[in-house]
């Protein structure tokens, strides 16, 4: 009887090893992306020092590089945020709507769920040039004479040029079809997670369909929604290769609209109007540029840009999880 | 959100009921022009190589200090992509780091667009060694063509000249799309495009610095300013036109600008529309980047071209922005 059981515990010996290399796999996996980070982080943030001052966010780029600033590529990029997002949620979050609540199981469903997930494997350069083709010259129809529409709301004059060009507006647009994909699968996901014995519920209380989503689907899902879109707009604004295939500029000395603090709203409200129709630079491109510039100083520049990217990305996960968090609250069952 | 949800379509409807659109053509609206007090306004839309963009952008920066109101922008899509937006008029001004190309000089024919050449500036493109190498100064065009040719045989240094070290030549260049490749290829090599393909390249200029300052035995070569920027980290060679070494000549601003450093100096243009330069900021634009914008081509690591040269741009220039009946470019 001796024998067996020392065969048995050498072996479960044996068994606890694995285990514990296992283990250690899993966390030297963990700690590897983590590294990775930090290594990023410490580099970038060494060679930003000293560079990311208050004159570098208030300032356009110039040709000196003690001078250059990020203003231009700053704003152009939260502009670019602020109309993507405006974009892609009704459509993403209704089209998810459609294909979750309405059509569910059907062929069409299952045709778009696979065109879906192949699209948002599609290179980003795909979109941008598509995106050139379609908002920034809409297939030439206008040919050489492109045509204004002025719209008057009132209180401002609107001003949408034909085809849009390379303007805010049409690099909104084309960063709305990169990331449309993303956000309707993650939207798709959150109704899905939403039980279905709430909509039953609320059908047995006599609502209508509208009303189940609007008052009971649609909050629940809130949450997993909003983080999608966010995770896919943060996505969208380190996007370069689309913005440079539909023009999008590298020397600008003015924001969009003219528009450069919180206050030129207030002073200056048809900036707000024109702002959408103004050509622009983005955070990416602006870095992108100052790398590959041959003043070794543009390099501290370029870190310093990185780090300002950093921040808006991570101000961006911050809202995302503030708002998460908020509706989760009022999630019980 | 729930609001949000609500009230974006709402919104939308809203604008196109409460205010009442009209069409118009683009031109009769944000045309630039001279306004009462005489300042200038509108806007200048530049593309083209990413060779000149440092120039343009400096001349941009500077323009706009003196009029404020005129808006400036400049993109780098390189020369070919830039051409071809210029060919369908969305921009007025394209930089360029070659002469145009006869499908270009077509297309913009069959789009009707005129366009006036000026020459800008010159780059002289530089060979580099690491600062280590001691045996390398001068290398003649046919070496420099026996080490980039397709299918080249030379793989140690030692198969350039026997007397050279027994070790590897690493090679580090611009990668395919980039103007500067185009017009080494063509000039070392005998035609556009022609190189040995097994090289390290790079379209960002500073990863060739990197490397060749950090190999003893490499070779590289890209635009003067990235030298200019890395005089501590790198080793210029001279370039000999024919088989005597005697001939060499090392790339300086003087050499550049004399026509002495043949023949890898290359001349930079602007293309402009001509259209365009009928509108008064980009006649005094183009005029600014001739004349007192000239200061700033050193500045930012180019060779100015030389006074003859230069009068004749400037000749070029007030010959077609001053009259309406310009002959036609090139």
């Amino acid at each position: 009887m001796n024998k067996p059981k020392s065969v048995f515990e050498s072996r479960l010996a044996a068994r606890h090893r694995q285990g514990r290399l296992f283990g250690a796999v899993c966390m030297a996996s963990t700690w590897f992306g983590i590294g990775v980070l930090v290594v990023l982080l410490a580099g970038v943030t060494w060679q930003a020092g000293g560079w990311l001052n208050w004159s570098f966010l208030t300032h356009f780029d110039s040709r000196h590089p003690e001078q250059a600033g990020i203003l231009a590529g700053l704003w152009g990029s939260l502009w670019l945020i602020l109309f993507t997002t405006l974009f892609s949620v009704p459509v993403g979050v209704g089209a998810a709507l459609y294909l979750e609540e309405y059509e569910s199981n059907g062929w069409l469903q299952r045709l778009v769920q696979v065109n879906l997930s192949n699209l948002a494997g599609v290179p980003s350069i795909v979109y941008g040039i598509l995106g050139l083709t379609v908002f920034v010259r809409m297939f030439g129809v206008f040919g050489s004479q492109p045509k204004v529409v002025e719209m008057s709301l009132g209180f401002i004059d609107v001003h949408i040029p034909l085809p849009f060009g390379r303007t805010v507006i049409a690099a909104a647009l084309t960063l709305t079809l990169l990331i449309l994909p993303v956000v309707i699968v993650a939207a798709q996901e959150a109704l899905r997670a939403v039980p279905s014995s709430i909509r039953t519920a609320s059908y047995a209380l006599g609502a209508t369909k509208w009303q189940t989503i609007r008052h009971q689907v649609l909050p629940a899902a809130a949450p997993g929604i909003l983080t999608g879109v966010i995770l896919a707009v943060s996505r969208a604004i380190g996007e370069t290769a689309p913005l440079v295939m539909i023009g999008a500029l590298t020397y600008v000395a003015f924001t969009p609209g003219d528009i450069s603090s919180p206050t030129d709203i207030i002073t200056n409200p048809a900036g707000l109007a024109e702002a959408p129709f103004d050509t622009f630079t983005a955070l990416p491109i602006q870095i992108f540029n100052w790398v590959s510039r041959p003043k070794t100083e543009y390099q501290h520049v370029a870190a310093a840009g990185i780090l300002v990217l950093l921040m808006v990305l991570l101000v961006l996960n911050g809202v995302a999880i503030t708002l998460r968090h908020r509706y989760q609250k009022r999630i019980r069952w | 959100m729930r609001l949000i949800l609500e009230w974006i379509p709402l919104f939308g409807v809203g604008c196109l009921l409460l205010g009442g659109c009209t069409v118009q053509d683009a031109n009769s609206v944000g045309g630039g022009s001279s306004n009462g007090s005489g300042g200038l306004s509108g806007t200048i839309t530049i593309d083209g190589s990413s060779t000149v963009f440092p120039i343009s952008q400096a001349m941009a920066e500077e323009f706009q200090k003196l009029h404020a109101d005129v808006k400036v922008v400049v993109a780098e899509s390189g020369t070919g992509g830039g051409f071809k937006k210029f060919m369908l008029g969305e921009t007025e001004i394209n930089d360029a780091s070659r002469p145009i190309k006869q499908k270009e000089i077509d297309a913009c024919k069959k789009a009707g667009i005129e366009y006036l050449e000026l020459k800008i500036a010159i780059d002289g493109l530089s060979i580099i060694v690491n600062p280590k190498n001691d045996w390398c100064d001068c290398l003649t065009v046919a070496q420099l063509k026996a080490i980039w040719a397709p299918g080249s045989t030379v793989k140690n240094w030692s198969d350039v000249d026997p007397s050279w070290p027994e070790k590897e030549i690493k090679l580090y260049g611009p990668d395919t799309d980039s103007g500067t490749f185009d017009y080494f290829t063509e000039v070392i090599c005998g035609k556009s495009g022609a190189s040995r393909t097994d090289y390290n390249p790079s379209a960002d200029d500073n990863v060739l610095v990197r490397g060749v300052a950090g190999d003893e035995y490499s070779l590289g070569y890209f635009g003067y300013a990235y030298y200019a920027e890395n005089k501590d980290k790198l080793k210029i060679v001279g370039v000999s036109p024919t088989d005597d070494i005697a001939d060499c000549v090392k790339p300086t601003a003087e050499t550049i600008e004399a026509g002495k450093y043949v023949p890898l100096s290359r001349p930079l243009f602007l293309y402009v529309n001509k259209a365009a330069l009928k509108k008064p900021e980009i006649a005094v634009f183009l005029n600014y980047y001739m004349e007192q914008g000239q200061a700033l081509i050193s500045e930012v690591g180019y060779v100015r071209l030389s006074a003859a040269v230069l009068e004749e741009t400037q000749q070029a220039l007030r010959g077609s922005s001053g009259a309406s009946a310009a002959p036609s470019g090139e």
